[in-house]
C-alpha cells in the first residue's frame, strides 16, 4: 500500500467536523507554522518539498509563492482554485466534500506564508452543497480561534471567504477566475502582468489548486524532506488521481507518484482492471485537455520500459508518443468506445466553453466541432482529417489563454494515433453509424526502439 | 414558483437584503461588484430565474449599470434567462460520462418527460438539459437538480424514473397540505 498524506483519514466517521479532524491531528500545521516558523521558512519548506501545482500546469508551488510581489501598502491575496471543471477530474469535489478542514488548514498556512489577510476559495457554482460544507467548516474553525483576528494569539489575522462561480469552465484559468471574482465575465487577461504582480483588485495574488493547498499541510507537519522522499525524481509526493470510464473501480485514488500505469489500471488497490472483461483501447491520462494515447503507448514507453504515473514519464515521447499528467483526470476507454465520437464530444465542450475573446479559439473550436460532427454522423470526407489537423495547428499558440491549446491537443492527438478509425468513418460511413471500430491494433505491443535500431 | 411577472414591481425581502449585505462585507469597500455572482445566485434561488427587471434591481442595489449585470448573467451557464421547470434536471453530457451511458439517460429523460431539451412540461414541474462535466465522472452518469443543486450519481433508467415519480409525489403532497 502506498502512503497516503491527504486521504489517510478520509473514511474516519465525522472527519468533516472540526472536532474529529482536530482529534486526528488536524490544525497541527497551523500551530507549527504560525508559532514556530517565519513566513519565509514556510515558503522555503514548500520550495524544498518539490511540490508542483496540482491544477494542471505543474508549476513548482514554492517558486510561485516566492515570486509574489510585496509592495508597501497593498494587500496581497491567496485565491484557491476550486473551479474543478476539467472533464475527467473530480478529486477536488471529493476532498472538499469529505475532509473540508484539510483545505481550510492549508489555506491558513499558505495565507500566512504569503502575508494575505483576506483569502478566497473560488468554488464552481454548481457545487452548492460543497459551498455549504466549506462555509460551515470555516465557521467552526473561526469559532475555535483558527480564523479571524489574532489567530492562536500570534497576532496574525485572516478572513477566509467562499465565492461561487456561475458555471463556466474558463473560470478555472487563473486570470479568468480573478475577473470572475471581481464580478465580471470570465475573460482571461493578457499576461503580463502576472497575478503575482497584479491580480485580484490589481494587487499581488497567488492562485493555487485545492490539492496543492491541501498538500502544504503534510509538508509542514512532516517536513519537506519527508515529503520529497515520496515520489520519483522531480515528481515528488503523492497525487490524487480521478479514475473514470470503463474500469471496475472508478474513484479518487491517492498514489505515490511513480506507480506504473499498468499497475494503476489493473491492480485491485486502484482501478481493479477493465469493467466487464473488456480490453483496454485508450486512456486520457490527465483530463480532457491532454493528448489521448492508445493502450500500447500509455502502458509502455517506446523503449519498452513501463510508463509511470509521473509528470516526466507521462510526458516522455512529447507529442509523438507522450501525454501529460495534467490535473490527474484518468479516463479509461474500452474496446467498444468510439474515438471519433469522443473527440467530437470534447470538441463540442471546448467550443461551448470558449470565452470568445480570440478568433482562433472562438472560430476554430466551432469548426472542429462541426467537422467532427459530420465525420461521426457519416458525412465526412477524407480531406476533413487534414483540415482538422490544420485548424488545430492554427489555434495552438495563437490565443490569449491555454484553452485554445487544450482544445487543439485532443483533436490532433486522436487523429495522430487513431487515423485509421477516422478514415474508416469516411470509407464505411453507413457501417460506422451502426457499430464501433473496435480495438484494432491499438493494444498490440510496440516495436521496441532497440530492435528497430539493431535491424 | 414564479413569484413575479415582468410588470410587477420587485421588492427584495428584508431577509434577502440581510444576506446581500452580509455578502458585501467579504470584499474591500469599493469592490461591491464582486458580490454580483453570489447575489444573482440568491436572486435565482428566490425567484426561479433572473428576469430583466430582477437584473435591473440587482444593478440598482450594487450601484452598477444594468449592462454590467446583463453581460455577467448571460456569460455564465447557471443563470436562467427564462423560467425553467420547478425542477430543472441537469444531466452531464461530457465524454467520460458518455463512456458509461449518459446519452442513454438523456434520451430516457426526454422520452419520460416528453419534452425536448430546454422545454418545460405542461404542469410546469420539469425541464431538463445537458450540461458539461460536473466533476463527478467516476460516479457517472450524474445529474443535479436546480435550484437546490441536489446531486444524483450512478444513474440508471430505473433510478431516474423513481426520482421523477418521487418529485411528482412530493409536489402533490405539498399541494394537498396547502389545500
Ligand atoms: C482553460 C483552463 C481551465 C483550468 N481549470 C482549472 C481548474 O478547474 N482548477 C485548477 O486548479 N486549475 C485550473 N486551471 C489551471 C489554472 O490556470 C492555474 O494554473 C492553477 O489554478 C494554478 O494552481 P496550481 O499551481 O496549484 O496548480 C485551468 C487552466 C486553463 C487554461
Ligand atoms: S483562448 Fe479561447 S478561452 Fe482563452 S481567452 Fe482566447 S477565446 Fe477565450
Ligand atoms: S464527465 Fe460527467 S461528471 Fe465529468
Amino acid at each position: 500500500m502506498g502512503r497516503k498524506l491527504l486521504l489517510e483519514n478520509i473514511n474516519v466517521p465525522g472527519i468533516n467536523t472540526f472536532e474529529v479532524y482536530r482529534k486526528h491531528g488536524g490544525y497541527r500545521a497551523v500551530e507549527k507554522a504560525l508559532k514556530t516558523m517565519s513566513t519565509e521558512d514556510v515558503v522555503e519548506e514548500v520550495k524544498k518539498s518539490g511540490l508542483r501545482g496540482r491544477g494542471g500546469a505543474g508549476f513548482p508551488t514554492g517558486m510561485k509563492w516566492s515570486f509574489l510581489a510585496k509592495p508597501e501598502g497593498k494587500p496581497r491575496y491567496l485565491v484557491c482554485n476550486a473551479d474543478e471543471s476539467e472533464p475527467g477530474t473530480f478529486k477536488d469535489r471529493y476532498l472538499i466534500t469529505h475532509i473540508p478542514h484539510l483545505l481550510i488548514e492549508g489555506m491558513i498556512v499558505a495565507s500566512y506564508a504569503l502575508g494575505a489577510k483576506t483569502s478566497y476559495i473560488y468554488v464552481r457554482g454548481e457545487m452548492m452543497p460543497q459551498i455549504r460544507i466549506l462555509e460551515r467548516a470555516i465557521a467552526e474553525a473561526k469559532a475555535e480561534g483558527f480564523l479571524g483576528k489574532n489567530i492562536l494569539g500570534t497576532g496574525y489575522d485572516l478572513e477566509l471567504y467562499v465565492q461561487p462561480g456561475g458555471g463556466a469552465y474558463i473560470c478555472g484559468e487563473e486570470t479568468a477566475l480573478i475577473e470572475s471574482l471581481e464580478g465580471k465575465r470570465g475573460n482571461p487577461r493578457i499576461k503580463p502582468p502576472f497575478p503575482a504582480i497584479s491580480g485580484l483588485y490589481n494587487c499581488p495574488t497567488v492562485v493555487n489548486n485545492v490539492e496543492s493547498i491541501a498538500a502544504v499541510v503534510p509538508i509542514i507537519n512532516d517536513g519537506a524532506d519527508e515529503y520529497a522522499k515520496l515520489g520519483i525524481g522531480r515528481s515528488t509526493g503523492t497525487k490524487l488521481i480521478s479514475a473514470s470510464g470503463n474500469i471496475k473501480n472508478p474513484g479518487v485514488y491517492e498514489i505515490e507518484l511513480g506507480v506504473p500505469v499498468e499497475e494503476f489500471i489493473y491492480s485491485d488497490e486502484y482501478c481493479g482492471g477493465m469493467a466487464n472483461g473488456k480490453r483496454l483501447k485508450a486512456v486520457v491520462a490527465g483530463g480532457s485537455s491532454v493528448p489521448i494515447l492508445p493502450a500500447n503507448l500509455i502502458l509502455k514507453l517506446t523503449t519498452g520500459e513501463n510508463r509511470l504515473m509521473s509528470y516526466e514519464s507521462l510526458a516522455e515521447g512529447a507529442f509523438a508518443s507522450g501525454t501529460m499528467l495534467g490535473s490527474g483526470g484518468f479516463v479509461v476507454f474500452d474496446e467498444d468506445q468510439c474515438i471519433v465520437r469522443n473527440t467530437w464530444n470534447f470538441a463540442r465542450f471546448y467550443h461551448h466553453e470558449s470565452c470568445g475573446q480570440c478568433s482562433p479559439c472562438r472560430e476554430g473550436t466551432g469548426w472542429m466541432e462541426k467537422v467532427l460532427h459530420r465525420l461521426e454522423y457519416g458525412h465526412g470526407k477524407l480531406s476533413d482529417l487534414d483540415l482538422l489537423v490544420d485548424v488545430a495547428k492554427k489555434i495552438e499558440g495563437n490565443t490569449i489563454c491555454p484553452l485554445g491549446d487544450a482544445a487543439a491537443w485532443p483533436v490532433a492527438s486522436a487523429i495522430r494515433h487513431f487515423r485509421d478509425e477516422f478514415e474508416w468513418h469516411v470509407s464505411h460511413a453507413e457501417e460506422a453509424m451502426g457499430r464501433n471500430y473496435g480495438l484494432a491494433h491499438y493494444a498490440d505491443p510496440l516495436p521496441k526502439a532497440e530492435t528497430v535500431a539493431a535491424n | 414558483m414564479l413569484k413575479i411577472s415582468e410588470t410587477d414591481e420587485i421588492i427584495f425581502t428584508p431577509e434577502l437584503l440581510v444576506k446581500f449585505n452580509e455578502i458585501l462585507l467579504r470584499y474591500p469597500e469599493d469592490r461591491q461588484k464582486s458580490a454580483l455572482l453570489p447575489i444573482l445566485h440568491l436572486v435565482q434561488a428566490e425567484y426561479g430565474w433572473v428576469s430583466s427587471p430582477l437584473m435591473d434591481k440587482v444593478a440598482d442595489f450594487l450601484q452598477l449599470k444594468p449592462i454590467e449585470v446583463y453581460e455577467v448573467a448571460t456569460f455564465y451557464s447557471m443563470f436562467f434567462l427564462k423560467p425553467p421547470g420547478k425542477y430543472m434536471l441537469e444531466v452531464c453530457r461530457t465524454g467520460p460520462c458518455c463512456l458509461i451511458g449518459a446519452e442513454t439517460i438523456m434520451k430516457h429523460i426526454e422520452e419520460r418527460l416528453n419534452v425536448k431539451e430546454g422545454e418545460v412540461t405542461a404542469d410546469g414541474l420539469f425541464s431538463w438539459r445537458g450540461v458539461e462535466c460536473l466533476a463527478a465522472c467516476g460516479m457517472g452518469p450524474v445529474l443535479q437538480i436546480a435550484p437546490e443543486y441536489t446531486f444524483y450519481e450512478n444513474l440508471t433508467a430505473a433510478s431516474v424514473d423513481e426520482l421523477i415519480d418521487r418529485l411528482r409525489l412530493t409536489t402533490a403532497e405539498k399541494a394537498q397540505i396547502i389545500i
